[in-house]
């Protein structure tokens, strides 16, 4: 998108309280007489506790208790996750000797300060009995079980792939990354008697109360569940980590209130990760480039307690038109923490797969990777056969393909100079699904002309505050300084967690839908007044604009809203409301946005130094509520992708399965110099069946595409392909 | 938390002495390395002397030409000092090559040739590392090995040094003043100052406890037209060197007088490429020649398992380098 128009376009509402330090994250919140708790983690990455030696630690000044496995007090009724698998064994630390990965908390030291905490913690001795640890997929790969439900051969593909006429048949690997958001992962707990009320950093405060609720065996309504800012979190505060557990624990234990933070280095191990993946992809192709087959073979690692798995295959069944699919998923056991959901999870590891092998399938025909991607086109989901609700995939193409100037790429590898630069055009697509889940809010409308929504949801950096904001003020024809959004509280009516781009969808629709109803109740409430001008006239024929509400047509009629309540001796009108999404009529239909990504690199290539010069993200994601969010979102989408194209990778050292990088100077992600021109397309696109905004999840999709489009503007610049990520100047100069 | 007496030296015999009489002391100065290895725990003083008042900072002329910069002058400090760039911009490159602007602001150049190595398992408590803990092992050696030494190393230890200041200081002869706690000030070579591992790798140095870095003098040369630094790493800024190649000439006519060329990020300290500046002398400054000279440096690097990359890169680094100081 132009600067300009961006301008002109509201800006973060809590965009001030950020810059100024006003906005409190979780680490920072305190209660009188607050303890510390710092963590022990272990050294090994299988075995079990042989001894733990405390004595020491409990002596120095300002500790209050070391637990360990050996004197917390067990759960109350642990509960597997059953999302990570039927047969997932629980993990909660400290309640087995049994350890399970490198960096697993063994014992939790409380103290008066941090400081003593964390001196005590590095005098606690930990003994073990120490088993071979395997982590390493390229050893375990064989091991690969099946994962999720099976899906259909479509066709006939191995026969088809046999007589196709142009064929691939590649291998690429992704290794594990981490999130590595900026807010660590923390929880500060304070018991209150009976009641319970946590700080907690996380994407869902209803997800955190039902998991307190469950394991600690106590009713729901007495527990508060609180997440205000959340400085980052991509997915790795899906899931509750060992902090809260033991953050609760040992405010229990103490009857203290008790704050537990994980440091830089401890993070990596706190929560999940991007597993390392190994896909083996075949193509087959006739002469004019028509596709006839696909077989795409993903695996990934999990734990060895429990099986996560998420859809790298899926994107090859969905993306192109092709009669012959087959499409296979494994995963296979380590001695890690069990993976987690990271940005764009499976599919952006599947796009690169599929999407470098398309590139490679485009030299071997001799046909533009652009052509080939038009002549394979789905017009409807050759998954379910289902026509689209809307995708204007072509249009993004078309769109990105003239600004980025496509048309001037030379088809050969190595064709294109700047100076000692090799200069490459790749591009990529990406996909995303559009997913929706019931969600609740309230509305109030208030006697000062203000309007209080409050929706149990929390806002992870997207921008939640400010587009769920910008849904109610556009609904209730209010300025946007006017309206209030609360999230991050579980009392507040209930939201999914902010995950797989849903929310803007999901919790949008709630608000605009409870919206409605108090207008509608406002209405109803003044009609009955005596005298009322709206007496007897329907809801569709009333616009509530700039603060009051009218007859259409009819200005003179204008009232504030907070005349009418005062008129009708009311502080306020409130509603509250839960959607409940027509799944039927959406599920006739295939919902999905989509984007086109292309990419100029220029490779310095004696030295195998890689640059993304120039990136256009052009996006068809339904109705746009906030540009400047989304044209945010999409950068950060090909800055995340430039990063995972090009240097981010979790080190292991498979010997002892203990990650060697545990923090932001040895895991490289991208830093200002990285970058370089980035322009944003939202291409138009309407869509009445996906939801009641008409508005498509755009988070995740704008990283999907771009570390395929790196590395296939690589290799039209190097002649290198690389197939293993990241593509570091080893790589090049081989 | 770990307790530890705070004072501050008025001058610098004074420092030299503070820190000599206790084994655990140590002079802090920036605070932008050490701050670090305590809060890690992988350097427990329990005695800091604040060096960081003491009037070292100045950056002048040395009588007869050349520079001298102060232990504590800053670094941002010394590369953006007119002396330093006029005269010897190579350093200036290599300085800002490095860490961060804030970084750069707060270290110190007495402390950037005293930072420890960032090896991984130097760095992790829960691995063997015998510079951190003598006698533990090497985790690096047959483990991590991409970031690794090339040249140099031991069995006890493949850790390499990070800093740029200090391969750009190698090449210019730099010599470092230093005050022994006894009183008396003694001069180290600059290539003699970082030593290799051997089998004390715990030993970055030639200091001994207690010894202070008052400058680094740095001779007079007729390499200021034709130098450069070039440092290759995993992202453009804000990342360690994978390798990087202080590279200067003194041409005659394109004939070339004097070569200088430095590599980081190969070995345990910066490492000169002497037979390699040997070989040029006399020479054609041009590619050819200048990609000989490139090989004949890495005839005797012994690579490890995930280093062999290193090789090659460094080859090529050096007859960029080389041509980009000389304009070829
Ligand atoms: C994230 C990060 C990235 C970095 N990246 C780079 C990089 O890319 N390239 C690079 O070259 N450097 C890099 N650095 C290192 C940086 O240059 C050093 O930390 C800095 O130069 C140290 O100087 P200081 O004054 O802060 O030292 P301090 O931390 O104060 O001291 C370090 C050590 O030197 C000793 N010491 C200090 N002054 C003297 C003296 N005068 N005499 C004797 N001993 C002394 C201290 O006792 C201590 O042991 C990076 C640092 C960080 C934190």
């Amino acid at each position: 998108m132009m600067q300009d128009d961006l301008k002109k376009q509201p800006s973060r509402v809590d965009g001030r309280a950020k810059v100024t330090g006003k906005a409190t994250y979780i680490a920072e919140f305190r209660f009188p007489e607050l303890a510390y708790g710092y963590l022990v983690q272990s050294t090994i990455a299988r075995g079990t506790i042989r001894d733990i030696e405390t004595a020491e630690a409990e002596k120095q000044p300002g500790v209050v208790k070391i637990l360990t496995h050996k004197n917390a007090a067990k759960l109350a009724n642990p509960q597997a996750d059953e999302d990570f698998g039927e047969k997932s064994r629980p993990f909660f630390a400290l309640m087995t000797d049994r350890v399970l990965f490198s960096g697993q908390p063994v014992a939790v030291v409380i103290a008066d300060t941090f400081e003593q905490a964390r001196y005590a913690a590095s005098l606690v001795k930990v003994s073990y009995n120490e088993e071979k640890p395997s982590t390493d997929i390229r050893d375990v790969m064989d091991k690969g079980f099946a994962s999720g439900r099976p899906r259909p051969v479509r066709g006939t593909p191995d026969e088809a792939f046999a007589a196709a006429d142009v064929k691939v048949d590649v291998e690429y690997s992704i290794p594990i990354e981490h999130h590595n958001a900026m807010e660590p992962h923390a929880t500060v707990a304070n018991w209150d008697g009976e009641r319970l009320t946590v700080y907690d950093k996380t994407q869902g405060v209803t997800g955190v109360r039902n998991y307190l609720a469950t394991n600690f065996g106590i009713d729901r309504e007495k527990i508060t569940v609180l997440s205000p800012f959340v400085g980052g979190a991509f997915g790795a505060a899906l899931r509750p980590t060992p902090n809260t557990l033991l953050a609760v624990l040992a405010a229990r234990e103490t009857k203290r209130p008790v704050k537990v933070v994980y440091s830089r280095r401890q993070l990596a191990t706190a929560h999940g990760y991007r597993p390392a993946s190994i896909q083996k992809i075949k193509i087959g192709a006739d002469k004019a480039g028509k596709l006839n087959s696909i077989i795409h073979e993903a695996v990934h690692n999990t734990s060895s307690h429990e099986d996560f798995s998420e859809d790298l295959v899926g994107i090859s069944r969905t993306l192109y038109a092709c009669p012959n699919v087959r499409t296979d998923a494994k995963i296979t056991r380590t001695d890690l923490q069990t993976p987690l959901w990271m940005r764009a999870p499976g599919t952006v590891s599947g796009a690169f797969a599929l999407e470098s092998a398309l590139d490679e399938l485009s030299y071997k025909l001799k046909i533009d990777p652009l052509e080939l991607r038009l002549i394979n086109y789905a017009e409807t989901d050759p998954d379910s056969g289902r026509p689209f609700s809307s995708k204007e995939l072509r249009e993004c193409y078309r769109q990105g393909a003239e600004k980025f100037g496509w048309k001037d790429r030379k088809p050969e590898p190595r064709s294109m100079r700047d100076g000692r630069f090799m200069v490459g055009y790749g591009l990529a697509t990406g996909t995303w699904g559009a997913f929706l889940a019931p969600s609740s809010a309230r509305v109030t409308l208030k006697a000062d002309g203000t309007a209080l929504v409050e929706s149990g949801t929390t806002d992870i950096g997207p921008g939640t505050y400010t587009t769920i904001s910008l849904i109610a003020s556009r609904q209730l024809g209010l300025p946007l300084e006017k309206v209030t959004f609360k999230l991050g509280d579980s009392n507040l009516p209930a939201a999914p967690s902010q995950g797989g781009s849903i929310t803007t969808a999901s919790v949008g629709s709630a608000v605009q839908e409870c919206a409605q109803i108090v207008q509608k109740e406002l209405l109803s409430v003044e009609s009955k007044r005596e005298a009322s001008p709206f007496s007897g006239v329907p809801f569709e024929n009333v616009e509530f604009v700039d603060g009051s509400v009218r007859i259409k047509g009819r200005p003179e009629t204008a009232m504030t809203i907070g005349e009418i309540l005062s008129r009708n001796g009311l502080p306020e009108v409130t509603a509250t409301h839960t959607t409940r999404p027509d799944f039927g009529e959406r599920a006739k239909y295939a919902t999905a946005s989509h984007g086109a990504q292309f990419v100029e690199v220029k490779v310095d290539e004696d030295i195998g130094i890689v640059r993304v010069t120039r990136v256009v993200q052009a996006t068809a994601a339904g109705r746009i509520i906030n540009p400047k969010g989304a044209h945010s979102q999409e950068m950060g989408g090909v800055v995340w992708g430039i990063g995972m194209a090009l240097m981010e990778h979790t080190e292991i050292d498979h010997r002892i399965g203990r990650i060697m990088n545990p923090n932001l100077a040895g895991y490289h992600v991208p830093v200002n110099a990285d970058i370089g021109a980035i322009e944003t397309i939202f291409v138009p696109e309407e869509d009445t069946i996906v939801n009641p905004l008409g508005a498509k999840g755009l988070g995740e999709l704008g990283l999907v595409g771009i570390p395929a489009g790196i590395a296939n503007a690589v290799y039209h610049a190097t002649g290198i392909r690389v197939r293993d990520l990241p593509i570091t100047p080893d790589k090049l100069v081989g | 938390m770990r307790p530890f007496a705070f004072k501050r030296a008025a001058a610098p015999a004074d420092a030299a002495k503070l820190v000599a009489a206790n084994k655990d002391a140590r002079f802090i100065a920036g605070g932008t390395n050490l701050v670090d290895l305590m809060k890690e725990g992988i350097d427990r003083p329990n005695e800091l002397v604040d060096i960081s008042r003491l009037s070292l900072s100045v950056v002048r002329s040395l009588a007869g030409g050349g520079v001298s910069i102060g232990a504590l002058a800053r670094n941002t400090d010394t590369a953006n000092h007119p002396l330093v760039k006029k005269d010897f911009p190579m350093l200036s490159q290599a300085i800002l090559s490095g860490a961060s602007p804030q970084i750069r602001n707060m270290a110190t150049n007495g402390g950037n040739l005293m930072q420890r190595t960032r090896c991984s398992y130097f760095y992790d408590l829960g691995t063997p590392c015998n510079k951190r803990q003598p006698g533990s092992g090497c985790g690096a050696k047959d483990g991590l090995s991409r970031y690794s030494a090339i040249f140099g190393w031991s069995d006890s230890c493949v850790a390499v040094h990070p800093s740029d200041m200090c391969v750009a200081l190698a090449a210019l002869d730099a010599v470092v003043n230093v005050q022994s706690p006894d009183g008396r000030e003694r001069k180290i070579k600059f290539t003699d100052f970082h030593r290799l591992p051997l089998n004390s790798p715990e030993k970055d140095n030639a200091l001994n406890h207690g010894d202070l870095i008052t400058s680094i003098d740095i001779p007079k040369n007729n390499f200021a037209a034709n130098s450069y630094y070039l440092k290759i790493r995993d992202r453009s800024s804000y990342a360690f060197a994978l390798v990087s190649v202080a590279a200067a000439v003194e041409l005659d006519k394109g004939v070339i007088k004097q070569a200088r060329i430095a590599l980081g990020g190969v070995a345990h300290k910066p490492w000169r490429a002497s037979e390699a500046e040997r070989f040029l002398v006399g020479k054609k400054a041009e590619p050819g020649v200048f990609q000989q000279a490139a090989e004949l440096t890495l005839r005797g690097a012994k690579p490890l398992s995930e280093n062999k990359y290193k090789i090659k890169l460094a080859e090529r680094a050096i007859a960029r380098a080389l041509r980009r100081a000389a304009n070829v």
